[in-house]
C-alpha cells in the first residue's frame, strides 16, 4: 500500500510514528491497520504528551479502591460501598456543535461511570467560554447548556454542581467537561478486563453509523471548527436510560466479565484496551456488528464513534441470560467476537481477515514525547506588572464596584443555568446547587453522604500555572470542606492548547506539578481523568485549565451547612488577611486588567483552614460557611447574605490596616479564606478552635436586619445587591 | 395498599416513586413494565414522570399506545385512585384519561425548582385527606408542562371541581409570577370528571423526606391510603 503524506496526516501519524508502527509490526500496515494505530496513537487516545508528566500525580491513599487506568476511579465509603468518578472533557466537539457536543459529552461520562458497575447519581459540568456579551458566545453557552440540561435530564440523573468561567482567550475554543459520580457495592465493582479465552465479546446498544469517525483524532489537532465540521456524534439519551438500566441489570447475572464503553474511536479502542488490561487478544468480526448504513467497510465499523454502545465480556454459559435482559429492554445485542490467547487483536470480515495487530502495540507502544518546556516572555511580563500602578478605591466608588462585580458574569447567580438543569431527580439532593459551596447528596440507607464540586480559576492559571494548579485543587478541595465534607479523591481534566509549542508544554508540566504538590498536602488523590490538548485556534492558545473535580465524604449527611446566613449570628474571616488584586475578578472587571501574581497559597495553613471548617460544622459551631474566592471579601459577604435573605453590618477596619489599600482589602483574592457564620453562643468556640489550628481568624461583624452594611464605606438594602447579582448571567 | 408504578421505557421518576412509597409511606409497591396488561393487583396506580419513548413525537403520545395503558383505562373506570405526575401527567391527557394538553413551556425552556401549590378540589382520592387551600411546597422539573384547555372547557372544569391543584407564591395567591410554565389559570393538576383520576406536574414523590427539602409530598400519597382502608373495609363486608 502507498503511503502518502495526505493519509498520514487523515491519521494523523507523523512519518516518524509511521516508521515506529513498521518496524514493531515487522511489515507495512494495511488501511484498516493503518487507521486502528492513528486512532490509538492520537493525543486523545495514546496521552503521547501527558502520559510521562501524569506519573507525577498521586494516586493512591487508604481509601482508593480504583486509581486511573479503568473506566472510572472508586473511592471507598464504608458500609461496603465506594463512590465512583470520573470527568471528561468534550470540547472539541462542543466548539462545532455545542449543543450536541455537551450532550454526548454527558453521555460519554454516564457510560464509564456506569461501565464500572456503578448506578451514577450525579452530574457536574466545568465550562469555560469567551465573553457572553458577544453572540457567537451566548450561541456556545445556551447551546451547551441546553445540551447537557437535554441529555442529563432524559436520563434522569441529577446535575447538582460545576462552574462556570467566561474569558476572551476561551472565544474559539469553548470548553465543557462533564464529571459523574456514582456508587457501588464495592464487591460488585466492574473491571474492564478481557479475561479468560473463549468468552464472548458482546456489542449491546445503537447500531453502528458513520458518525465520529475520527472523533479521537480530530480532538487532537487544533482548530476545531474549521477543520473537522461534520465528524460530531448525536446524543440518544432515550437509548442511554435503557442501555444504563439494562447494563446494571446484566451485570447482577454473574456473568459478565468485563465491560468497556464505546468512546473515543470505538471498537478499536474498547476492545484494544480491554485485551490490554487483561493481558489477552480479542477476535472480531465486523461483520456480525449491526449498522445504521449500508455499505460500511470494516475500516469504518472499527472507528466508527456512534454513541450509546457497550462492549461486553460475557462467559458463554451465560449469554442466554444476558441477551434475554438486553431483549428485556428492547436493545440490539450481538456477539461479535471472542477472547483469545496471545495478544493479538484480529478483526475479521465475514471470516477473512482484515486486521491483524498487536494489542501491546496498539497500546502500551505508543510513542511518548517529552517536550522543550519554556515560559513565555509574554505571561512572565504580565505576572510582573506593578499593582501599585493602579489607583486605589474611594470609599465613593465601592458601592458601584461592588455591583459591577455581583454582576460579572464569573460571579453572578447561576440560577439561570441550573433551573434548567432537573436537579432533584433520584430523591438524593440535600443541598441544591446555589445553596452551599458544594453539591450535598445523600446515600439513601446510610448515615453518610457526599459532597461534589468542580473548579479551576483560569486567570490564576494563565499568569502562573503552576500555583494556578495548586489553587484548583485547594479551592475545589476547600468548597468541599465549607458544606462538612472531607475531600476523599480527585478526578482531573487538564485542558491546553498545542504540547509541540514550548510555552504550553511548559504550562502543562507546571500544571501537573502544581496539582501534585497541592493533593500531596492535602491529602486527595487522583483516581481518574482526562487529557485534551490542542485546545487552540491560529496559534492561539486557552489558558491553562487543569479542572480539578472533587469528591468528599460526610460521616453524617444532616451535618452540613449552606453557604447563605441563617439568621442572627456573628461572621469571622478564616485565614489570611491580607490579599492581592493580581489575577483579581476586580482588577479585569474595574480595571480591565489581567495581570499580576495570582495570590500566594500556604499549602499547609489550607489544609488546617479546610479542617477546621469541618470540625466547626461537625460540631454544629459553624451556621454557614462560604469560601472567600473570586471577587474577594465583600462579595463573599455579599453573596452569604443574598443567598441566607438576611442582611448584615460588617467592619474592615482592622483588615485595612494590614492590605493598606482599600481596593485590596474589600475586592483582592487570596487562597485559604473561609467566612463561617457561627451562633452567638459559640462565638468563644471557634477562637479556641481556630487557635488549635493555628489559623488567624478575624471578627468581621454580625448578620440581621434587611440591609448590606460595610461601616463607613457601604449601606444599601440587601434587595438591591441581590437584584443585580440575580441578573448578571441573564442580561446578555 | 399495594401501589402499582407503571414503567415505560424512558421512565426516570419510577424509581423515585418506589422510594417514596416503600420508604416515605412505607406501603408496597411494584414496578409494573409497560407491556402488562392486568393491573387489578394493584390498590393504586402511579404513572411517574421521565422521557417515555424518548418523548418522540410529543411528551407521552407514544406510550398512551402501550398495553398497559388499556389496563390502566380498566381501572380508571372501575374508580381505582390513579396518579399520573408530570410525564405521567402528559400520558394520561394523551390517553384522554384526563382533560386538556401541555405544551412547552412558555419560558422554552426546561425549569427545575421548588414551587407552592394550592390544593384546590379534596373530592379525590389524592386529596381527600387534605383541607382545601392547604399549601404544598413540590419540586417541578419538566420543559413542556404548560397546561393547556380553552376558555370552554376551562370553565366546565371549574364548574365540574376539576382543577385539583395551582401554582400559587408562599401566601397562596395564585399570582402570574408563580406560574412556572404559562399554564392556564395557574393549573398545575386536574382530575377526571368522577376524580379517581388525578394527574399534576409537580413531583409530590420527590417530596416525602426533610433531609431533601421537604415532605409535603407524602400528603398527596398519603391522603389514597384512606380509600385503601374503606376499599378493605368494603372487602371485609363481603
Amino acid at each position: 500500500m502507498p503511503v502518502t503524506p495526505e493519509l498520514l496526516r487523515e491519521v494523523a501519524l507523523t512519518e516518524d510514528e509511521y516508521r515506529r508502527a513498521v518496524e514493531l509490526l515487522g511489515r507495512e500496515p494495511n488501511l484498516v491497520e493503518l487507521g486502528m494505530i492513528g486512532a490509538l496513537w492520537s493525543e486523545h487516545c495514546g496521552y503521547k504528551h501527558s502520559r510521562p508528566l501524569l506519573r507525577r500525580l498521586p494516586t493512591s491513599g487508604p481509601q482508593v479502591v480504583q486509581g486511573p487506568g479503568e473506566n472510572a476511579g472508586a473511592v471507598d465509603l464504608g458500609d461496603g460501598l465506594v463512590v465512583v468518578l470520573k470527568i471528561e472533557s468534550h470540547n472539541h466537539p462542543s466548539a462545532v456543535e455545542p449543543f450536541q457536543g455537551a450532550a454526548t459529552g454527558v453521555g460519554g461520562i454516564v457510560r464509564d461511570i456506569f461501565a464500572m458497575g456503578a448506578r451514577p447519581i450525579a452530574l457536574a459540568d466545568s465550562l469555560r467560554f469567551g465573553p457572553l456579551e458577544e453572540s457567537r458566545q451566548q450561541y456556545l453557552y445556551h447551546g451547551v447548556v441546553g445540551g447537557i440540561g437535554w441529555y442529563g435530564n432524559c436520563l434522569g440523573i441529577p446535575t447538582v454542581a460545576g462552574d462556570v468561567f467566561f474569558l476572551p482567550e476561551y472565544r474559539q475554543n469553548p470548553l465543557v467537561n462533564a464529571m459523574c459520580v456514582g456508587i457501588a457495592e464495592r464487591s460488585a465493582l466492574v473491571r474492564a478486563r478481557a479475561s479468560g479465552p473463549g468468552n464472548l465479546v458482546v456489542l449491546v446498544g445503537a447500531d453502528t453509523g458513520r458518525d465520529g469517525i475520527h472523533g479521537a483524532t480530530f480532538a487532537s489537532v487544533e482548530d476545531p471548527e474549521r477543520s473537522h465540521r461534520g465528524v460530531v456524534q448525536v446524543g440518544n439519551p432515550f437509548l442511554e436510560k435503557l442501555l444504563l438500566e439494562a447494563c446494571l441489570e446484566v451485570l447482577q447475572t454473574g456473568a459478565v466479565v468485563a465491560m468497556q464503553d464505546l468512546g473515543a474511536a470505538g471498537l478499536t479502542s474498547a476492545s484494544a484496551e480491554l485485551a490490554a488490561r487483561g493481558g489477552t487478544g480479542i477476535e472480531l468480526d465486523v461483520a456480525a456488528v449491526p449498522r445504521r448504513e449500508t455499505g460500511m467497510t470494516p475500516y469504518e465499523v472499527m472507528l466508527s464513534e456512534s454513541q450509546e454502545r457497550m462492549l461486553l465480556v460475557v462467559r458463554p454459559e451465560g449469554l442466554e441470560r444476558v441477551l434475554e435482559i438486553f431483549r428485556h429492554w428492547e436493545l440490539p445485542a450481538v456477539v461479535i467476537g471472542r477472547v483469545t490467547d496471545g495478544g493479538m487483536l484480529r478483526v475479521l470480515d465475514a471470516g477473512s481477515l482484515v486486521a491483524e495487530l498487536p494489542v501491546r502495540l496498539l497500546t502500551e507502544a505508543c510513542p511518548t514525547y517529552i517536550r522543550e518546556a519554556i515560559e513565555s516572555e509574554a505571561i512572565r511580563a504580565r505576572r510582573a506588572f506593578d499593582l501599585e500602578t493602579v489607583p486605589d478605591l474611594s470609599a465613593n466608588d465601592v458601592l458601584r464596584a461592588l455591583l459591577t462585580l455581583l454582576h460579572s458574569p464569573n460571579i453572578a447567580s447561576r440560577r439561570p443555568i441550573y433551573r434548567t438543569y432537573d436537579h432533584t431527580i433520584l430523591t438524593n439532593t440535600v443541598l441544591l446547587p446555589g445553596q452551599g459551596d458544594a453539591a450535598v447528596l445523600r446515600v439513601k440507607g446510610h448515615r453518610f453522604g457526599i459532597a461534589l464540586k468542580t473548579d479551576c480559576n483560569p486567570r490564576y492559571c494563565l499568569l502562573e500555572p503552576r500555583l494556578g494548579a495548586q489553587h484548583a485543587v485547594a479551592e475545589a478541595t476547600r468548597n468541599v470542606s465549607c458544606v462538612g465534607a472531607e475531600p476523599l479523591a480527585i478526578t482531573d481534566c487538564l485542558n491546553f492548547g498545542n504540547p509541540e509549542r514550548p510555552e504550553v508544554y511548559y504550562e502543562l508540566v507546571q500544571a501537573i506539578e502544581g496539582m501534585a504538590e497541592a493533593c500531596t498536602v492535602l491529602g486527595v488523590p487522583v483516581v481518574s481523568g482526562n487529557v485534551s490538548l490542542y485546545n487552540e485556534t491560529e496559534g492561539r492558545s486557552i489558558p491553562p485549565t487543569p479542572v480539578v473535580g472533587v469528591v468528599g465524604k460526610l460521616n453524617d449527611v444532616r451535618r452540613h451547612v449552606g453557604l447563605g446566613f441563617t439568621g442572627e449570628g456573628k461572621v469571622f474571616l478564616l485565614g489570611p488577611q491580607n490579599a492581592t488584586l493580581g489575577a483579581s475578578e476586580y482588577l479585569a472587571q474595574l480595571h480591565g486588567i489581567v495581570a499580576g501574581a495570582p495570590p500566594e497559597l500556604d499549602l499547609e495553613l489550607e489544609r488546617r483552614v479546610q479542617a477546621l471548617v469541618r470540625e466547626a460544622i461537625q460540631r454544629g459551631i459553624a451556621l454557614a460557611a462560604h469560601d472567600c474566592s473570586e471577587g474577594g471579601l465583600v462579595v463573599a459577604l455579599a453573596e452569604s447574605c443574598i443567598v441566607g435573605g438576611i442582611g448584615g453590618r460588617f467592619r474592615v477596619d482592622e483588615l485595612v490596616a494590614v492590605n493598606g489599600r482599600l481596593d485590596r482589602t474589600l475586592f483582592g483574592e487570596a487562597g485559604s479564606r473561609i467566612i463561617v457564620q457561627v451562633a452567638p453562643s459559640a462565638e468563644g468556640a471557634v477562637l479556641t478552635l481556630a487557635h488549635a489550628y493555628g489559623v488567624p481568624i478575624c471578627e468581621l461583624g454580625h448578620t440581621g436586619g434587611d440591609r448590606f452594611i460595610v461601616e463607613g464605606i457601604v449601606d444599601c438594602p440587601l434587595d438591591d445587591l441581590a437584584a443585580i447579582w440575580r441578573d448578571g448571567l441573564r442580561a446578555e | 395498599m399495594r401501589f402499582g408504578i407503571v414503567t415505560f421505557p424512558g421512565s426516570n421518576g419510577d424509581h423515585d416513586a418506589l422510594m417514596a412509597v416503600r420508604l416515605g409511606l412505607g406501603q408496597p409497591a411494584e414496578l409494573v413494565w409497560h407491556t402488562e396488561t392486568d393491573l387489578s393487583n394493584y390498590d393504586c396506580i402511579v404513572i411517574p414522570g421521565g422521557f417515555s419513548y424518548g418523548d418522540y413525537l410529543r411528551a407521552g403520545a407514544i406510550a398512551r399506545f402501550a398495553p398497559v395503558m388499556q389496563a390502566v383505562a380498566r381501572e380508571a373506570e372501575a374508580g381505582k385512585p390513579v396518579l399520573g405526575i408530570c410525564n405521567g401527567f402528559q400520558i394520561l391527557t394523551e390517553a384522554h384519561l384526563l382533560p386538556g394538553a401541555l405544551l412547552r413551556n412558555a419560558s422554552l425552556e426546561f425549569v427545575c425548582d421548588w414551587v407552592w401549590v394550592r390544593v384546590e378540589q379534596t373530592r379525590t382520592p389524592w386529596t381527600t385527606q387534605l383541607a382545601p387551600g392547604t399549601l404544598l411546597r413540590l419540586p417541578i422539573a419538566h420543559g413542556e408542562g404548560r397546561y393547556y384547555v380553552d376558555e370552554k372547557t376551562l370553565a366546565e372544569l371549574e364548574r365540574a371541581g376539576q382543577i385539583v391543584f395551582r401554582y400559587v407564591d408562599a401566601k397562596g395567591n395564585a399570582t402570574p409570577e408563580a406560574n412556572p410554565n404559562g399554564s392556564v389559570a395557574n393549573i398545575a393538576g386536574v382530575c377526571n370528571v368522577r376524580g379517581n383520576v388525578v394527574g399534576l406536574m409537580p413531583h409530590p414523590e420527590r417530596a416525602f423526606d426533610r433531609l431533601i427539602g421537604g415532605d409535603d409530598g407524602l400528603q398527596i400519597l398519603a391522603s389514597v391510603l384512606a380509600v385503601g382502608l374503606e376499599v378493605v373495609r368494603g372487602r371485609g363486608g363481603h
